[in-house]
């Protein structure tokens, strides 16, 4: 089955690439990840700052700065894979250092 | 054909506590399908009926009533294309050599508790479910139990079999590192289902009945885990108190209560089945509640209670499973074990954190301490805050006399 996970935090801790690269956790994390061998897509996003919502009303296009929604947690990064079940994706999900202080959320992909 | 007689009716009546649990799990387990895995299970049900009063009741009904229901799914899946390529797989399945004969099916209830307790369900969906398929109790029937309405019964139940469907829930039993936290998970669930029953005044398919009954599967299926006789304790415990709980509609308290009419052979039942658990010295919180409800079941009056042991109890209570309540009950047997002042101190600690200010149990505690310390004006007003809060009818009736006595 394939999940999609969305890690979330409140961005009071953000670590740099290099800073997680670092962490004992993730690469524990990343290590498990590639020895399960069932990633299909990943990526770390930039935080919120950085986004840009689009919304399409009356045939107007609106722009505006910041995340879809004013939320206590964010998304920082997802990763979509390929799983026996459920338990195998919380397991990958409990594993990654940001469940610790915010959650992730897994999504099974729509197929 | 004659009409089922009264015996055949109870052959199947009994068939079903025992058996409706197994079929729908070994259904499930080969179909993997929950909707199907119910309605042949029903069907089969049905069939023995008519079948029995013909035939006669089979020696092994749970065997008889399996191999029905599998061959209902057959039929029902051999009508459509979907249903024909599901079939196939089914019948991949049921010509594996490896597969036990009919006769020697595997309980696979334990597959199926896990997976109706699976944290990634909402709660009151693995409440719903676990009472729908391995209790058998009908949609409307666990509804009247929550006083829910049906329909919206029905759509709790439905979303939970989505959920396992769509969020690819796998139906097993979890492996070992799993084990501890999904064992957790049931136990709260049959708790629960036997904490909603406690209240009952009907006593036919009580939840009690039900949530024992189960709990008693999980011991038979689980000997090696020491937690499921703890709560199993703990529920018969309980249970055998349950003639002298309320009086004329008036809850009575544990002091009040005339042990003659406690269910002895229930009590032993308890003590000893907490006596086992204890023997494999894996302590957890359902067996200290399980020997703090021992402490109270063998002490012949009230005066000969340990509440020093009691007390000692709630505090590794306490570090188990930590809750506000638990320090509530620790503050009641400190108090009785120590002298009013000490349990009032802990009480008044505990009002004012603030974490039990909707708890009607704690105005009436920190009351009942306040009278027998000789300050009725201050039980006064803790019992009236007790008497806004008190969920039951039984509760405010007893909260109501003891204002009246002051």
């Amino acid at each position: 089955m394939k999940y999609v996970l969305l890690i979330c935090d409140d961005e009071t801790v953000s670590p740099t690439n290099e800073e997680l690269a670092a962490d004992p956790t993730h690469q524990a994390w990343l290590a498990d990840l590639e020895r399960r061998g069932g990633v299909l897509d990943s990526a770390r996003l930039r935080p919120v700052v950085d986004a840009t919502t689009v919304r399409v009303r009356d045939g107007e296009t609106l722009v505006s700065d910041g995340p879809f929604a004013e939320t206590k947690d964010f998304v920082g990064g997802f990763v979509t894979v390929e799983c026996a079940d459920l338990d195998e994706a919380i397991a990958i999900a409990a594993g990654h250092p940001y469940a610790r202080w915010g959650g992730v959320e897994i999504r099974p992909v729509w197929e | 054909m004659t009409a089922p007689g009264d015996q055949v009716r109870a052959a199947v009546d009994a068939a079903y506590r025992d058996e409706w649990g197994q079929v729908v799990a070994t259904m499930i387990g080969l179909t993997g399908d929950w909707d199907l895995a119910e309605d042949c299970a029903q069907e089969a049900f049905a069939a023995a009926l008519t079948t029995w009063s013909r035939d006669g009741v089979p020696r092994r009904p749970g065997a008889w009533l399996t191999t029905t229901a599998r061959n209902r799914a057959t039929d029902r899946l051999r009508r459509d294309a979907a249903g024909a390529a599901k079939l196939r797989q089914f019948a991949v399945l049921a010509r594996d050599p490896d597969e036990p004969p009919v006769e020697e099916i595997p309980d696979d209830r334990l597959r199926l508790i896990f997976t109706c307790c699976h944290p990634a369900l909402p709660f009151q969906g693995r409440v719903a479910l676990t009472l729908r398929t391995l209790a058998g109790l009908s949609t409307a029937e666990i509804a009247r139990a929550f006083l829910t309405a049906e329909t919206a019964m029905a759509q709790r139940l439905v979303r939970a079999k989505r959920k396992i469907q769509e969020a690819g829930i796998p139906y097993r039993v979890p492996p070992a590192e799993l084990l501890p936290e999904r064992l957790a998970a049931v136990l709260a669930v049959l708790y629960l289902i036997f904490n909603q029953g406690y209240d009952e005044e009907d006593q036919s398919r009580a939840l009690t009945v039900e949530a024992i009954r189960l709990t008693r599967v999980l011991v038979r299926l689980m000997p090696a885990e020491p937690e499921p006789r703890g709560l199993l304790a703990l529920m018969l415990l309980h249970e055998a108190r349950r003639a002298t709980r309320t009086a004329e509609g008036v809850l009575v308290t544990l002091e009040n209560q005339d042990r003659s009419l406690w269910d002895r052979a229930l009590i032993d039942e308890g003590v000893q089945t907490l006596d086992a658990a204890l023997a494999m010295r894996r302590t957890g919180p359902y067996q200290v509640q399980a020997a703090i409800a021992a402490c109270h079941a063998t002490a012949p009056d009230p005066l000969s209670t340990d509440w020093a042991q009691i007390a000692a109890l709630y505090a590794t209570l306490a570090r188990l499973a930590p809750s506000p309540v638990v320090e509530l009950n620790r503050a009641v047997a400190v108090a009785m074990a120590d002298g009013i002042p000490a349990g009032l101190t802990l009480v008044d600690e505990l009002a004012s954190s603030g974490r039990l200010d909707a708890y009607h149990l704690l105005f009436a505690t920190r009351a009942d301490l306040l009278r027998r310390d000789g300050r009725p004006d201050e039980a006064r007003a803790s019992y009236e805050r007790a008497l806004e809060l008190a969920p039951t009818e039984a509760e405010r009736r007893y909260l109501a006399g003891r204002l009246g006595e002051l």
